[in-house]
């Protein structure tokens, strides 16, 4: 068998004598689009910030690529090929979108101080290529109109798609989501599922989706991971999570079952 | 056609051959106005190069003042151990490299207090950087070398308009072209969301650390062409209330906004100058101006971009 893109190996968290995750195991392969799901406060953005570097596991190990990300800081981990969205959205407010979008194409770019002083040619034909890339995502993702807007103006949903593009501008092989829903009416969920979607059959990339709206994680993911008081509590597709004990226990008592 | 006034290359060097012409007809001038000329260029370089700490990046240093004198009292020692072993004729040919050393040995402080003072961000990074200015200064009052608390005099008057113009050209151009460009984009992610940021794969300390060292260097440029243009320097010269000023010029003209940053160093130049009456109560009156402002323009005097409004959904 192959090794998976992303893999957590009983992976465990304190925060002095808080278990705020522990012992979790989870497996996502190329192309996959894997959910995370739980009750508010069961440690899904917490194993978030474990995969992307944010946090340091107390215990346990997490393998991205066939390599372990032990001590590795975001910006490393991004490089190598993960990027997220942020729960709370945390977009570069004052610059415009089509900026917010170039600020994430750096990472692999071999020019820095030297070429933006010099500004000679190969300057010149590199920024001509970040600018028809961003143009390039900014059109796909139907934000073109709007490039020269702030970030911060732009509306809710809006928002929310810019910070995907961003993500995606890093050229990502997982994509991290952490609520992308949260906040939004049913129609711009509606529209969110589609871009998802969208997404895994232009790109190709695998994608792990913390999410609390149930309708858009039964409709997408192949697999679903439930969490719950930071214990991985049940496994599998859609349909199986919907009828498992343990998952209806969590989400609604233990009387509904 | 157009493309080639768009190359900021062109413009620095239009801008350098504006400073020589400048320089030679500054025989005509009446020493006094081109004094604060020369004064304003330095408030320029310095209000400049802080900009991208402050303004950009979005680190709030105090310690600008500290990296000024280091310059200063570097190229000033240079320039008189030249001054004594190679005599005065040679010195115009030596000014540039003593400049740049100082600026330099700035940079090196830069670097000495950005790499550990990282960790801290907002009041507590002001603080350090701060107490680093006052180190620095306590440090000068004490050095024999560095004539203690009576300073170096006798610095031989080798600033003049055209280095003036020059620097402040350069400076100009090395904080526009490096914050716009893709690269730059990265001081600006890093002042609005250093988390963001660095999952975007941006290096935020890197960022920081190249802002404190490559604003330090300039001020340590500032510096020496304020040592070479007073003549005599003291470490009193280079305490707080000068790290405020130029904080205050950045914060009038708008934090990030070159264009503004310049207006309010020419402006906070020249107001000494016309209310020379009310000079003692500089301080006070520069202290109002932030509070007034903060309350009605917090987006700078001279920051005269419209509010977007939010977009309709």
């Amino acid at each position: 068998m192959i090794a998976p893109l992303l893999e957590l190996e009983n992976v465990t968290i304190r925060f002095g004598g808080l278990v705020a995750v522990s012992e979790v195991n989870l497996r996502v392969g190329d192309g996959e689009l894997i959910g995370l799901i739980g009750p508010n406060g069961a440690g899904k953005t917490t194993v978030f910030n474990m995969i992307t570097g944010v946090y340091q596991p107390t215990d346990g190990k997490i393998i991205f690529g066939g390599k372990p990300t032990a001590c590795q800081k975001p910006h490393v981990l991004t490089k190598r090929g993960m990027a997220r969205t942020f729960q709370n959205i945390r977009l570069f407010g004052s610059m415009s979108v089509f900026d917010n979008v170039r600020a994430a194409t750096q990472l692999h770019r071999s020019h820095g101080i030297r070429q933006a002083l010099w500004r000679g040619r190969s300057h010149q034909t590199s920024e001509k290529e970040v600018e028809d890339r961003v143009l390039e995502l900014l059109e796909v993702f139907s934000l073109q109109d709007y490039r020269d807007e702030l970030a911060k103006s732009l509306p809710y949903g809006g928002q929310r798609r810019l910070e995907i593009v961003r993500a995606m501008a890093t050229q990502p092989k997982l994509l991290l989501l952490d609520e992308p829903a949260a906040g939004m009416n049913p129609s711009e969920k509606e529209d969110l599922m589609h871009l998802i979607e969208f997404i895994r059959k232009r790109f190709g990339m695998a994608i792990l989706l913390v999410e609390h709206d149930m309708k858009v994680v039964m409709g997408i993911c192949e697999r679903i991971a439930v969490l719950e008081y930071g214990r991985k509590i049940a496994e599998g597709t859609p349909k199986e999570i919907q009828c498992h004990p343990k998952v209806i226990e969590a989400y609604l008592g233990a009387a509904a079952v | 056609m157009s493309r080639i006034f768009k190359d900021p290359r062109l413009l620095l060097l239009i801008a350098i051959a504006g400073a020589v012409v400048a320089g030679l007809s500054a025989d005509k001038m009446n020493p006094y106005y081109s004094g604060v000329v020369i004064d304003i260029g330095i408030a320029i370089i310095l209000a400049v190069s802080l900009n991208l700490i402050n303004g950009h990046t979005g680190q709030f240093s105090l310690g600008h003042a500290g990296f000024m004198s280091v310059g200063a009292y570097v190229s000033a020692m240079i320039t008189l151990a030249l001054q004594k072993s190679i005599g005065p004729a040679a010195l115009p040919w030596a000014f540039l490299p003593a400049l740049v050393a100082g600026g330099v040995v700035a940079a090196l402080a830069g670097l000495l207090v950005g790499v550990p003072s990282l960790r801290l961000k907002g009041d507590y990074l002001a603080i350090v950087t701060l107490g680093f200015g006052e180190i620095i200064r306590v440090i000068f009052q004490n050095v024999e070398a560095a004539g203690a608390a009576s300073g170096l005099s006798g610095i031989p008057r080798l600033t003049g308009l055209t280095w003036t113009f020059t620097l402040v050209a350069v400076t100009v151009y090395v904080v526009g072209c490096l914050v716009n460009s893709t690269y730059g984009r990265g001081f600006i992610a890093v002042h609005d969301d250093e988390v963001a940021a660095s999952s975007m794969g941006l290096n935020p300390t890197r960022y920081k650390v190249t802002a404190f060292v490559i604003g330090a260097f300039f001020a340590g440029i500032a510096g020496g062409l304020f040592a070479h243009h007073k003549t005599s320097i003291t470490p009193q010269v280079f305490d707080f209330m000068k790290s405020f000023e130029v904080v205050v010029m950045v914060i009038l003209g708008g934090m990030g906004r070159t264009a503004g940053v310049i207006l309010a160093a020419i402006l906070l130049t020249l107001a000494p100058e016309f209310l020379r009456a009310v000079a003692e109560y500089r301080m006070i009156i520069y202290a109002l101006l932030i509070i007034f402002m903060m309350i009605a323009r917090p987006q700078g005097l001279f920051n005269f971009e419209r509010k977007k409004k939010p977009l309709a959904h």
